[in-house]
Parts: C-alpha cells; sequence; structure tokens
C-alpha cells in the first residue's frame, strides 16, 4: 500500500468551509498514520495545476456544502482526469439537493416529512401571509425550514407557530433562494453512515444523537459536549435494523459510491424517516461518522485507506 | 454530566469540570462565516487588521539582526514583569503626542493593549460586578468582561460619542440598584466599532461624571494616532491623571504581530498589574519590547505615521464615497475622522447576522452589529472596516454589499408586515475580527 499517495481537498467557500478544514485535516493525519503520502490542499485557483501536474493520486475530496456536495468538485474531478473517492457527479447533485433526493426517496418506498418547497419569489408573487397560511394548513405550525440544497444545519430553523415562519423563511432564503418547508417529525434524531469496501454497502452502527431540549443546531454541532451522542443508538434491536436498511437503500437509491451518512428520525412507533442523506459526511472529532467507524471496530485510517484504493482501482490503477 | 452509560460517545469528558465563565465559549455561525471571509476571494470588510505591509521591512529586518547581533543576551533573556525601562520611556514621548504627561514608572508594557484590558480586569473586577461601556463597545472587551463574569451595562452614543447627561443617569440608576459600576470603559477616540470620537467639549464633562460617581474610567485608545484630519485629540487621561488607566498599543501604529502594548495607571494601580502581569507571562516577550523600542529610537517613525494615515485616509474615503453612491435608501453611516471603521445601520425590520450568509455568498464580508453588545441589541447594525483592503477593493465590497442589502430589503418588503423579530443572543466574532 506504500505506493499509494492522497490529495485530500478541504475548505473551499461554503459556509462549511470551517467544518470541512477540520474534517480534512482529520482525514489526513488517520491517512498519514496508515502509513499514506497525503498532500492536503484548499479549493483555489492552485487546485487545478496542482492536480494536473503532481501526479495526485488519488482524490479524497472532504468538502461540505455548495460546490462541495453538489457534484461540482465531482465534476471538476472527471474534467482532470483523477481518481476520486465517493460518490459521481451527478448522484451528488441529487442526494444534495433536498426536494430532489427526496421524490427519489419516496420513489423507492422510504418515509421522509411530508413537505412543500417553494422559492423565494413565490413569496413575494403571490403574497407572504397568504401562502404561508396555507402552508400551515396543509402540514402545522410545528415545521422544519430548510435551505433546499445546504449543510452543517445552516439556515435551518425549528418553527414552533405560524408566526415564526416568515421569520424562519428570512433566514433560511439567506442561504438559498428555495425553501424546503417540512412537517416536524418528532422522535429520536440518529445518523446511520454507510460504508462500501468493495463487497456491497453496509451500515455501520447508529449513532444516536440527543440534543437534549434543544435544536440540533450549528453550535450544537460543534461544540463538544453540546449535545450527547450515543453509539449504538439505544433503540430496539430490530429499529436499529430498520435504520440500518434504510439508510443503505437510501444510500443505493441515490446512486452514492463508498461512503454516505443519512439523517434520521425515528418515531415512537418505530418508523424511521429520512432528513437527508450526505455524500460527504463530517469527519471532525464531533462528527457521527468516525464515532460509527470505531464502534464497528474500524479504523479511520485504514478506512480511509481503503477507500483511496478502491477508488483508484475503480480508475483501473494498480496499487 | 458524567455517565456510566457504555453508549455514550464524543462528549468532552472534562465537560463537568469547566468553569462557569467558559458557558458562552461555543461554536458559532457566525465565526464559521469568517472562515469563509478569509479567503482572497471575498472582499473582507470585517477584519480590523492594519495593512503592514505598507511598513519599510528592509529597515525592520535590519534593525531586528541588529538587536540580535548587538544585545542578543538581554533579547532573548526574561525580562521584568512591568517591562524594558527603555521601552517604557519610549511610550511616555509617544504618549506625549495626546497631551500625556506621564513617568516611566507608571507604565506597564503588556502582550497587546487587550492583556492590559485583561489584567485592569483582572484586579478590580468580582462576578457580578458591572461595567458600563459605550454601546456599541470594542467586542473583545466584552468578552474580558464576561470571562471575569462582569455585566456590561451600555450607554447610547450620538456623532459626537458618549452623552455624558445618559452616563450619569446609568450610573445614578445602578446605584440605585445596588449594583454600582466599578469601571467606565470607553474608547473615545476613532471607536471601534463605532468610528465615532468623543467630542473635546464633551470630555471633561464625561471625566467629571465618572469622578463624582467615583467611577474608574479604563480609556482604550489604539487608534488615537490614527486621525486622518487635523490634530491628534487630547486623550482624556491628559486631564485627568489620578481618574484613568490608559491603554495604548503599537499594534495600528506599528505591527500587531509584536503584541506589545501597556497601561499607563495611577502607581497605586500599576503595582497590582504589574503583581497581576507577572502571574499571567511571568515577562513579556524582550525581543519584542526592544525590537519596537529600537524601531522607534532609529526610525522616522512619526513620517511612516504620516504615510499609513495618508492611505486609511483615501481608503476610508473610497468608502464613504462609494456609500453615497451605492446604498439604498434607509442606511446610514457613521463618518470616522480616524481610526479603521464606520458603524452602518440598516433600515427597519432587517438583521444584519440574518443577512450575512447572503453577504458572504456574494463575495463580501462584514461583522454583524450583535457582537458589539452585550445585551442582543445592534440587530440592524454592522462594522465596515476601511483598513485592510485596498480602494478599489473597497469600492467593490460597498457595491456588493449594497445590492445584498436591497436584495434583503425586498424579502422584508415581501415577509416584514407578517415578521417579528426572532430572539438569539449576541455571537462574537472571533479575535482576527476584533
Ligand atoms: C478598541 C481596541 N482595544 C484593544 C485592541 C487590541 O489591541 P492589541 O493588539 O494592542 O491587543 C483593539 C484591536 O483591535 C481595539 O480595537
Amino acid at each position: 500500500m506504500s505506493d499509494l499517495n492522497v490529495t485530500v481537498i478541504a475548505g473551499g467557500l461554503s459556509p462549511e468551509r470551517e467544518v470541512s478544514l477540520r474534517s480534512g485535516s482529520r482525514v489526513a493525519d488517520a491517512l498519514r498514520r496508515a502509513g499514506v503520502e497525503v498532500e492536503l490542499r484548499d479549493v483555489g485557483k492552485d487546485l487545478l495545476p496542482a492536480l494536473a501536474q503532481d501526479s495526485p493520486g488519488v482524490v479524497f475530496p472532504v468538502l461540505h456544502g455548495i460546490a462541495g456536495e453538489d457534484g461540482t468538485i465531482k465534476e471538476v474531478l472527471e474534467l482532470a482526469g483523477v481518481p476520486y473517492v465517493g460518490a459521481r457527479p451527478h448522484a451528488c447533485r441529487t442526494a444534495f439537493d433536498k426536494t430532489t433526493a427526496k421524490a427519489i426517496l419516496d420513489q423507492s418506498g422510504l418515509k421522509t416529512p411530508e413537505s412543500v418547497t417553494l422559492p423565494k419569489q413565490a413569496f413575494h408573487d403571490l403574497g407572504a401571509a397568504a401562502l404561508t397560511a396555507r402552508v400551515v394548513e396543509r402540514l402545522g405550525a410545528e415545521l422544519f425550514v430548510k435551505p433546499r440544497a445546504c449543510g452543517s444545519a445552516f439556515g435551518v430553523s425549528r418553527v414552533e407557530s405560524a408566526g415564526d415562519l416568515p421569520q424562519a423563511l428570512m433566514a433560511c432564503f439567506a442561504y438559498h433562494d428555495e425553501a424546503l418547508i417540512e412537517r416536524r417529525v418528532t422522535g429520536t434524531e440518529i445518523a446511520v453512515g454507510v460504508a462500501d469496501l468493495g463487497d456491497g454497502p453496509r451500515a455501520l452502527p447508529v449513532v444516536e444523537i440527543d440534543a437534549g431540549t434543544g435544536l440540533y443546531d450549528y453550535t450544537a454541532r460543534y461544540t463538544p459536549g453540546a449535545v450527547e451522542f450515543h453509539c449504538p443508538a439505544r433503540l430496539p434491536a430490530e429499529v436499529a435494523k430498520e435504520a440500518a436498511r434504510v439508510a443503505v437503500a437510501a444510500h443505493q437509491a441515490l446512486g452514492l459510491l463508498d461512503l454516505s451518512r443519512t439523517d434520521a428520525i425515528v418515531t415512537e412507533a418505530g418508523e424511521v424517516f429520512v432528513l437527508e442523506t450526505n455524500v460527504a459526511p463530517g469527519m471532525t472529532e464531533t462528527s457521527t461518522y468516525p464515532m460509527a467507524l470505531e464502534e464497528a471496530g474500524l479504523d479511520f485510517g485504514v478506512f480511509c485507506r481503503d477507500l483511496a484504493a478502491l477508488a483508484a482501482h475503480r480508475h483501473g490503477l494498480s496499487v | 454530566m458524567q455517565s456510566d452509560e457504555p453508549s455514550r460517545r464524543g462528549a468532552d469528558p472534562w465537560l463537568g469540570h469547566y468553569a462557569e465563565r467558559a458557558a458562552g465559549m461555543v461554536a458559532s455561525e457566525v465565526r464559521a462565516l469568517f472562515a469563509v471571509a478569509s479567503r482572497p476571494e471575498i472582499v473582507s470588510l470585517a477584519g480590523g487588521m492594519p495593512n503592514v505591509s505598507a511598513l519599510p521591512m528592509d529597515a525592520v529586518a535590519g534593525l531586528m539582526a541588529d538587536l540580535v547581533t548587538e544585545r542578543g543576551p538581554v533579547a532573548l533573556q526574561y525580562g521584568s514583569a512591568q517591562g524594558d525601562p527603555s521601552l517604557r520611556e519610549t511610550i511616555c514621548t509617544v504618549m506625549a503626542e495626546e497631551g500625556i504627561d506621564a513617568h516611566p514608572d507608571d507604565v506597564v508594557v503588556t502582550v497587546g493593549s487587550q492583556q492590559a484590558l485583561d489584567l485592569v480586569a483582572r484586579v478590580f473586577l468580582d462576578p457580578g460586578d458591572t461595567v458600563v461601556t459605550e454601546g456599541p463597545t470594542y467586542v473583545t472587551a466584552l468578552g474580558t468582561f464576561a470571562a471575569y463574569q462582569a455585566r456590561a451595562v451600555h450607554v447610547d452614543m450620538d456623532e459626537r460619542g458618549v452623552l455624558p447627561e445618559a452616563l450619569a443617569e446609568t450610573f445614578a440608576r445602578l446605584e440605585r440598584a445596588g449594583r454600582p459600576a466599578k469601571l467606565f470603559y470607553t474608547v473615545p477616540t476613532f471607536q471601534n466599532p463605532a468610528g465615532v470620537t468623543l467630542a473635546a467639549e464633551r470630555r471633561l464633562r464625561v471625566l467629571e461624571v465618572c469622578r463624582r460617581a467615583k467611577v474608574l474610567v479604563l480609556e482604550d485608545n489604539p487608534y488615537g494616532l490614527l486621525h486622518l484630519e487635523g490634530e491628534p485629540m487630547r486623550a482624556l487621561r491628559a486631564d485627568a491623571p489620578a481618574d484613568v488607566v490608559y491603554l495604548g498599543s503599537f499594534s495600528k501604529t506599528l505591527a500587531p504581530g509584536l503584541r506589545v502594548g501597556w497601561a499607563l495607571a495611577p502607581s497605586a494601580v500599576r503595582d497590582k498589574l504589574v503583581l497581576a502581569a507577572e502571574s499571567a507571562m511571568l515577562s513579556h516577550s524582550a525581543f519584542a519590547q526592544l525590537a519596537v523600542d529600537r524601531y522607534l529610537r532609529t526610525q522616522p517613525w512619526q513620517e511612516q505615521l504620516k504615510a499609513f494615515r495618508e492611505m486609511y485616509r483615501e481608503r476610508r474615503d473610497a468608502m464613504l464615497d462609494s456609500l453615497e453612491q451605492h446604498m439604498p435608501a434607509g442606511v446610514s453611516w457613521t463618518r470616522p475622522g480616524g481610526g479603521f471603521f464606520v458603524w452602518v445601520t440598516l433600515p427597519e425590520g432587517l438583521d444584519s447576522k440574518a443577512m450575512l450568509p447572503r453577504a458572504v455568498q456574494s463575495r463580501v464580508a462584514y461583522v454583524p452589529g450583535t457582537g458589539f453588545y452585550a445585551d442582543g441589541a445592534g440587530r440592524r447594525a454592522m462594522r465596515l472596516s476601511y483598513c485592510y483592503p485596498p480602494p478599489e477593493r473597497i469600492r467593490d465590497g460597498v457595491r456588493t454589499l449594497a445590492d445584498v442589502i436591497g436584495t434583503e430589503l425586498e424579502l422584508w418588503e415581501t415577509f416584514g408586515a407578517t415578521a417579528h423579530p426572532h430572539s438569539g443572543g449576541p455571537q462574537t466574532p472571533g479575535p482576527d475580527h476584533s
């Protein structure tokens, strides 16, 4: 394996830059400890020349948010003709667009919270009061408002009553021109990692996220100790199994490769509602994916190295 | 919070150990956005970084080399907690520019004026004590007061600085409430963040109000010599040596990387500050102190300051001109006579923090106003700085920002009638934006 070298790309210009830098340096570090030669790079004018020159080996993109998870970086890597870890451009684009992803999951028989997607312009043209009233009529007033495509809970608001909705929409529209308004499903919040080391996608142990009475928002996500994680989740065995099945099914339905993380809510009745599936799961100290790997008894560095080797193999390289 | 549940993961095992004062030290969305703002693709009107590349680097390199060659054993050794005596003399000549007549014995050299602020808070503030400050005020001072678990109470300003009557009323109100103010923290000249200067005719009145209320004045003055018109303002300390602790800094007039600032205090206070400095850092970097001293004694620093002022004047003018040219109706801003900052107030209904993601996506950054208040005020305000980007970039940035505000105004038109302001405490930006 010693002749495998990997370029980790992290940073970028999305609001998740900081998260990405933290994930990226952790992946790079783990790879080095697994004996891989690693180059860590940001997205900028020097990236393409570097990929063209330095025989970059396999690229491991650890970019979150727009341009990171929406398929752009993958499209660029395809153009550069280098092997990379993770899903192809089209699949990334689909998964990152929550509205499209929900439709695909729905067709595959998976449950997602009932929702509507509305552009900013619609509120302007039709009148915000009339339109929000209709939304509340349909979905109730206990809602989540999310940018149609964005990560790390940026621009996400929890709506408790109809009066909160306009402000939540304004906050959302600062990140994206379309809002996904979802009926709030209450239950246990979970994250299920999926890993495919060449023998088909398999679910990692389920991580339960206990944010107490708070919201699993940006602060909660990246302040150690702000939320409690349990892995394995404190769920009945058959429910955990169902969650695992759902995560693998989502990974397949969206046509993903190598790794993904599905965030979901498990209701009291044991139903699993998918919130979203991420193609570039966070890899920071407080992220759930590395936790699940650990619980599965997998070494983080070796896992990343195996994914890189797999990507090289897909590309027809032998390492 | 410790638990024996085997499944518990990723939590901080020391969670139960933190001091109460660490409660506010959490990740924030605003900090995350600033991580993007530091990229060259973004016009950052957020940071307060001086443009150090305008320094004569060859001369600085030469004097540092000479310093090591000639005085290595001193420059690389421990020094005294109070600071290098020669530098303290030099500091007195710098302060003389603002009318201050000081003795080097009363100067304590610190790691930036930020540390002087910390030391003053350390020796004066108990948990629950009250500090009165301008509203808005310097964000990291609020962080310092919070770290000592003191409460900050704001007094309003107008375009000529803090209102003496409002200050007197605030002191009286706090006294009646049984929480008398201990300190009045003020940045009277070219204030960070408002760009406002306390008018000469109000200065004696402010000192009088503080003296009557027995409130110690903490005058923080890093920008005093960066006046873009006329002569430097006379410092508050110049007229009340017994009632003012004065904080100075070479961060804006020379280079923040050297981390040399100071406190000038009445002698009894100075004694405490020296002891506090000793426990905080043993001694400051002798190398940095000697380098600053040598720079001031061998280089034409007055000329250099003049060059800085010309550069910053051009940038300020670029910012004020383009604000005038591009901002939609209903937006207002201050017109600083020096320093680095312009304070912009948005039309009713807009929220500068909620708007920041849109701005960063449009590739311009600013600091939302709420960070400069301890009480959640400042939602409609933002701080713009003109110190770092060159004039053309400033113009581009302001033009982009005007578009962003325009879009936000349209949103507000759409939702305004139905929206009510959401709550949520202030989030403080990172130190690189102080
Ligand atoms: C008002 C004010 N006080 C203090 C400081 C800190 O300066 P120093 O670099 O000397 O610690 C700053 C820096 O931005 C400032 O604006």
